[in-house]
């Protein structure tokens, strides 16, 4: 088993550099590039998700990661606002934001770049995102 | 990110280089602003130069969608391809927006 942890300020700037250290820890197990930008897209959307909704303003993001084998765990945690209604959130085109031109597509996206994806949230304590999936 | 701009007709071109998220989608948006004018009709995105695009980049299309339709303008977009055309169909922006393979034909299609 392999495991990477970091935590970073809940800014925009830092979207990025949340896609590319999740890719960047990926990379000694040669993955493939489909596998590669799905990861990316998933955690982007999650991170994204955090930043916007987890916070009034400022806070933490925890990702963590472990490799078994060519099975990928990938958690996304904040320490914010917490999710009232999962399953509404996890519906496609429902946004909380329709003003900041939110699509609403951020969970319905990371179910399908990843194989299996699980939220728990509480009320102003936070949300934690796992997300797994296997490499080919 | 990276952000070009040209003219034609009343068509604004906009080429957009390198990563779209959350962080850039503000960014694009308040350079389309500045560069909008009254006789501008159609924004024609270009994402040939993206490599990476997430759903916000589909908020902020939608969002210049939904600003050009009042107007009785459109949007058109170029060189969605890979993992963006899979939340572009996802999302349902393929039914009211078109991608072109070209610039070249996104512009001549306007013109018909």
């Amino acid at each position: 088993m392999n495991k990477m942890e970091i935590r970073f300020d809940a800014v925009s700037q830092n979207e990025s550099f949340a896609r590319l250290a999740v890719s960047g820890f990926l990379l000694y197990k040669n993955p493939s590039v489909n596998d590669m930008e799905d990861i990316k897209m998933a955690v982007s959307e999650a991170v994204t998700n955090s930043i916007i909704h987890g916070y009034d303003d400022s806070g933490t993001v925890r990702i963590y990661c472990e490799i078994e084998n060519d099975a990928l765990m990938v958690e996304v945690e904040d320490y914010g606002r917490g999710i009232e209604n999962i399953e509404l959130a996890r519906k496609p085109l429902y946004t909380t934001k329709p003003q900041e031109e939110r699509s609403g597509m951020g969970f319905t996206i990371m179910e399908a770049f990843m194989d299996k994806v699980c939220v728990i949230s509480q009320k102003d304590k936070g949300t934690k995102i796992t997300m797994y999936k296997e490499l080919k | 990110m990276k952000i070009k701009s040209s003219l034609e007709g009343n068509t604004l071109i906009v080429n957009l280089f390198g990563d779209i998220d959350h962080h850039n989608t503000e960014i694009i948006k308040r350079y389309i602003y500045d560069n909008m004018s009254h006789s501008i009709k159609n924004i024609v995105i270009d994402l040939s130069g993206v490599e990476f695009m997430d759903s916000s980049g589909i908020g902020m299309i939608l969002g210049r969608y939904k600003e050009m339709s009042e107007k009785m303008g459109t949007v058109s977009l170029v060189g969605i391809r890979g993992n963006m055309e899979r939340i572009y169909t996802l999302s349902g922006l393929y039914k009211i927006i078109k991608n072109y393979d070209t610039i070249k034909n996104a512009v001549n299609s306007l013109k018909l």
